[in-house]
C-alpha cells in the first residue's frame, strides 16, 4: 500500500483555556459593556466558542477618558527607559503565553496552528521586543530632539491576523507614549482579550490600554469621539474611505492600512521551484486572508505554462481541514460572509472567460472551507484581476518584457506589495525602482520583520508600520 | 553519441530531450539553461515539510517503507567475508524477534565483497549493491573505473553505485562526465545504475541540479547524494532538489527514475522527514523501494527500536537489537 496517509495531529483545544464568557477591557478591568453581547464562532465547525460583552458608545467614552487620564498622569511622563520594561514584559508575557494564544487564535479566527504557531504569535512578540528598544531612543529616531507623542490613540484591526495586528497597533503607540482604546474585529475578538490578561499580568497602569469588542458602530464611534488625537485602522478600502471622510478637517491624525491586490511577477530565469513556493505562500498563506497576498501572478509567457502546470502539482499536494491539525496547509475561512464572497468573485472569473483549475484535495463538509483556487487566461480586464478577494484564489496573468511586467503590476488603485522572481539581480533592482508598492520582495514573499516599514500606496492606505518609519505615525512631527 | 561510448547497451537519451545532449555545447547550454535554485527558498521548503507530525498508523507505515527502502552498508577498508555475511544476516532478519519486520532493499559493499554477499543473500530476495568505480574519490582512469564495474557485475552485483567525476563536472567538462556514467551504464547490462554526485563537494545548489539532470540524462536509474566519506552528506534540501528533478524528469519523458539520500541520516526522525519530501515533492509513487532508497548503516537499528516501540508500547533500548 503505496500511500502515506498522515495520521491527524490534532492540538489539544484545551490549551486555549476557552472561556465561556469574555468581557471588554477598559481603565484596567474587565467589565461588563452595555452593548449587544456577540457570539464568536468557530469557523471550522460553525459552533459557537464563546459569548463576548461589547461596548456601546457610552463605553467608548469611559474607555476614551480611562486612556486620557492614564495619559496625561502616567504613560506619557513616565521615561522611556521605565515604559520599555512594560513592553519588554508584555512580549515574555507573550511568548509564555504562546501555546495558549496560538490555540485560541486558531479556533476563532480559523487559521492552520502552523501558522498561529510559527508565524502569529512569535512575530507579534517580536513587534513587542523590537518597539521596547525604541521606547527609550526616541531622540535619536530622526524626529526631533525630543519628540512627543500624540495622545490617545483610537486602533481599529481586522480579523485575518487578531493578534499581530494588535502587536503592530499597540506597541508602537506604547513605546513612543500615547496610550490606546483598540476594537478587535467582530469575529475575532478573544485573543485581543487575552491580551488585555496580559496587560494586567504585566501590571500595565490603569486605562493605558483599553479593548472593546463590538461591531463597525464601535469603530465608528472611537473615529469621531472628540478627545482621540489619532486613528489607526487596518481593514477594507471602503470602510478606510468613510474613515477618511469622518475624520477629515479635525485634527485627528490618520493612519489607513487597507486591501491589496499585489502582483507577484516571475521572469523565465527565475528560481522556478522556489518561485512556485512563493506563489503558494503568497497567496495560500492564511487562506489568502492576506491584504499583501500576492493575489496576480504576472507569469513571463515564454515559461507560463510550465509555471502553471508545476503550481497546479504543487497547489494539489496542500492539505486543507482541521486548523488545529499540525499537518494543515490551508485552515477555514474566517466567516460565512467571508466565503459567500469569494464565491461570488469566483463565479464573475467563470463568466468572464477565465480558466479554473480548483485543487482536488478532500475539503471538510462542515465548516467554511474553500479549495485552493488557480485561475488561468486572466485578463486586465477581469473582475478577479482587478478587485481583491481575499481568499485562496490566484488570478495568473502573463506578460512579455519587463516594462510590460511594471506597466500590469503598476495598473491598480492598489499598492501594498509586490514579488520579483528572476535570478538577475540588476533587474530586482530596476523593478523595484518601478513598482508602487510599500514592500517589494525579491526571490521570496510574505517576509515580515518588526524592523522594516509596512504601508501602502494608493487606495492601500498610508502611513507605515514598523521600523523607524512606523514610529512617525504615534509621534508629533 | 561518440564512437567511443556507443556500445549497444548505452540508451538513447529520450526523445523529448535529445537535442540535449547532442554535442558538447548544447549539453552545457541545457545543464545551464535549467532554473537556478534559491538557497533560501529550498531550505525553506524543506525545513517547512520537516514539521509535518507522522504519528500513529502513518509512523508504523512509515518505519516499515524506510526499512524496505535502506541499502545496509559496510564501505570500509578492514571489511572482512564475516562482517558481509552478518550484514547479509541482519539485512534478510532485521529483528529476529518480530518476523514480520520487512527486509532491507539491499547491501551494498565494495567489489571484492559482492561475491561474498550474493552468496549469503542468494534466494532472499535482498539485492546486492557495489560501489564501484574508484569509489569513493573516483580519481583514476576510465579503464579502471569500468574493470571495477565489471568485476562487481561478474561477480553478481544486482545494483552498481558509481561516483561521477567532480573535478571533470566542476571544470566545466560535462561531456565527459556524461559520456563516462553512459559507459558504466552499458558495462552494467542488467545491473541498476545508482549515480553518487558527491553534492558535499559540488558546493551550490545550482551544481547539484545540473549533475541530477546530466547523471538523468546519461541513463543513471538513480540519483544518489553522497559517498558518506565527505561531509555534508545527504540533506534535506539536496534531497529535494533531486527528487523534484526526478520528478520534472518524469514530467518530460514518461520514466521514473529513482533517489537515494546516503550518509549522516541516522534516526527515525530524520528518515520520516525524507519520506515526506519523497511524498510530497516527488510524489507517492516514488515511495518504494524501487524509486527510494536510504543509504545507511546505523539508520537501520532505530528504526528497529522505534517499530518495536510502536508494536510494544514501549521503548526496549539499544541492547534489543543486533550489532553487526
Amino acid at each position: 500500500m503505496p500511500v502515506f496517509e498522515y495520521a491527524p495531529a490534532p492540538e489539544s483545544r484545551a490549551i486555549a483555556n476557552l472561556k465561556d464568557h469574555y468581557k471588554p477591557f477598559i481603565n484596567g478591568e474587565f467589565v461588563d459593556g452595555s452593548g449587544e453581547p456577540l457570539k464568536t464562532v468557530n469557523p471550522a465547525t460553525e459552533e459557537v466558542l464563546a459569548e463576548v460583552g461589547t461596548a456601546s458608545k457610552s463605553d467608548v467614552d469611559t474607555a476614551v477618558k480611562a486612556a486620557r487620564k492614564a495619559y496625561t498622569g502616567v504613560w506619557s511622563k513616565m521615561p522611556g527607559t521605565e515604559r520599555a520594561k512594560y513592553l519588554f514584559r508584555i512580549a515574555r508575557l507573550i511568548q509564555e503565553r504562546s501555546r495558549e494564544l496560538a490555540v485560541l487564535e486558531s479556533l476563532d479566527n480559523g487559521k492552520p496552528i502552523k501558522e498561529s504557531r510559527d508565524s502569529d504569535v512569535p512575530t507579534a512578540a517580536a513587534h513587542f521586543f523590537y518597539h521596547a528598544g525604541w521606547a527609550d531612543k526616541l531622540e535619536y529616531a530622526g524626529y526631533g530632539p525630543s519628540p512627543k507623542p500624540l495622545g490617545v490613540a483610537g486602533q481599529i484591526i481586522p480579523w485575518n491576523f487578531p493578534l499581530l495586528m494588535l502587536a503592530w497597533k499597540i506597541a508602537p503607540a506604547l513605546a513612543t507614549g500615547n496610550t490606546v482604546v483598540l476594537k478587535p474585529a467582530e469575529t475575532t475578538p478573544l485573543t485581543a482579550l487575552v491580551f488585555a490578561e496580559i496587560c494586567q499580568q504585566a501590571e500595565l497602569p490603569p486605562g493605558v490600554v483599553n479593548i472593546l469588542p463590538g461591531a463597525g458602530d464601535i469603530g465608528a464611534s472611537i473615529v469621531e469621539h472628540g478627545d482621540i488625537d489619532k486613528i489607526a485602522f487596518t481593514g477594507s478600502t471602503e470602510v478606510g474611505k468613510a474613515i477618511q471622510r469622518q475624520v477629515a478637517g479635525t485634527p485627528k491624525k490618520l493612519t489607513l492600512e487597507l486591501g491589496g491586490k499585489a502582483a507577484n511577477i516571475v521572469f523565465e530565469d527565475a528560481p522556478l521551484d522556489q518561485a512556485i513556493e512563493g506563489i503558494v505562500n503568497g497567496i495560500f498563506f492564511n487562506q489568502g486572508h492576506v491584504c499583501c497576498a500576492g493575489s496576480r501572478l504576472l507569469v513571463q509567457e515564454s515559461v507560463a505554462e510550465e509555471v502553471l502546470e508545476k503550481l497546479r502539482y504543487r497547489v494539489s499536494t496542500l492539505r486543507i481541514g482541521d486548523p488545529l491539525d499540525k499537518n494543515t496547509d490551508i485552515g477555514a475561512i474566517n466567516s460565512a460572509e467571508q466565503l459567500a464572497k469569494i464565491r461570488g468573485l469566483v463565479e464573475s472569473g467563470d463568466a468572464e472567460g477565465a480558466e479554473r483549475w480548483t485543487s482536488p484535495c478532500p475539503v471538510p463538509d462542515r465548516g467554511f472551507f474553500f479549495a485552493p483556487t488557480v485561475f488561468a487566461n486572466v485578463h486586465q480586464s477581469m473582475r478577479i484581476a482587478r478587485e481583491e478577494i481575499f481568499g485562496p484564489v490566484l488570478s495568473v496573468l502573463t506578460f512579455r518584457t519587463p516594462d510590460e511586467a511594471v506597466a500590469k503590476a503598476n495598473n491598480t488603485p492598489y499598492g501594498l506589495s509586490a514579488g520579483i522572481w528572476t535570478e538577475k539581480g540588476s533587474r530586482i533592482l530596476w523593478m523595484a525602482n518601478q513598482l508602487r508598492a510599500g514592500v517589494v520582495w525579491a526571490n521570496t514573499f510574505n517576509r515580515f520583520d518588526p524592523a522594516a516599514p509596512f504601508g501602502g500606496y494608493q487606495e492601500s492606505g498610508f502611513g507605515r508600520e514598523g521600523g523607524r518609519t512606523g514610529l512617525e505615525a504615534y509621534l508629533d512631527v | 553519441m561518440t564512437a567511443t561510448t556507443s556500445t549497444s547497451a548505452a540508451p538513447a537519451t529520450p526523445a523529448p530531450l535529445a537535442d540535449a545532449t547532442r554535442d558538447d555545447a548544447s549539453l552545457r547550454r541545457f545543464l545551464l539553461g535549467l532554473p537556478g535554485v534559491d538557497q533560501v527558498g529550498v531550505e525553506q521548503r524543506a525545513a517547512g515539510l520537516g514539521t509535518r507530525s507522522i504519528k500513529k498508523d502513518a509512523k508504523r507505515w512509515a518505519i516499515d517503507t524506510a526499512i524496505s527502502m535502506v541499502d545496509l552498508t559496510t564501505l570500509e577498508g578492514a571489511d572482512t567475508r564475516g562482517k558481509v555475511r552478518a550484514l547479509a544476516a541482519k539485512a534478510v532478519r532485521p529483528d529476529p524477534e518480530r518476523q514480520d519486520t520487512p527486509r532491507v532493499a539491499a547491501v551494498c559493499v565494495y567489489p571484492d565483497m559482492v561475491a561474498t554477499a550474493v552468496e549469503a543473500l542468494e534466494g532472499s530476495g535482498v539485492h546486492v549493491a557495489s560501489v564501484a568505480t574508484g569509489f569513493p574519490a573516483g580519481r583514476t582512469s576510465r579503464e579502471i573505473k569500468l574493470a571495477d564495474t565489471k568485476i562487481a557485475v561478474d561477480a553478481g552485483a544486482h545494483e552498481v553505485d558509481m561516483v561521477i567525476d567532480r573535478g571533470a563536472f566542476l571544470e566545466g567538462r560535462y561531456m565527459d562526465v556524461f559520456e563516462e556514467i553512459q559507459a558504466i551504464k552499458a558495462a552494467c547490462g542488467d545491473a541498476h545504475l545508482k549515480v553518487i554526485l558527491e553534492t558535499g563537494e559540488l558546493a551550490t545548489y545550482d551544481n547539484v541540479r545540473r549533475a541530477s539532470w546530466l547523471a538523468l540524462l546519461a541513463g543513471g536509474d538513480f540519483i544518489k547524494t553522497s559517498t558518506g566519506k565527505v561531509s555534508p552528506a545527504a540533506t534535506l534540501p539536496v534531497t529535494h532538489i533531486m527528487l523534484q528533478a526526478v520528478h520534472d524528469w518524469h514530467v518530460q519523458t514518461g520514466e521514473l527514475r529513482g533517489v537515494k539520500p546516503a550518509g549522516g541520516i541516522r534516526t527515525t526522525k530524520d528518515a520520516i522527514k525524507y519520506l515526506v519530501a519523497v511524498h510530497e515533492v516527488a510524489g507517492e509513487r516514488w515511495l518504494v523501494p524501487d524509486l527510494f532508497r536510504f543509504g545507511a548503516s546505523s539508520l537501520l537499528n532505530d528504526l528497529l527500536l522505534q517499530r518495536r516501540t510502536q508494536v510494544d508500547g514501549h521503548y526496549s533500548g539499544p541492547d534489543y537489537v543486533t550489532v553487526d
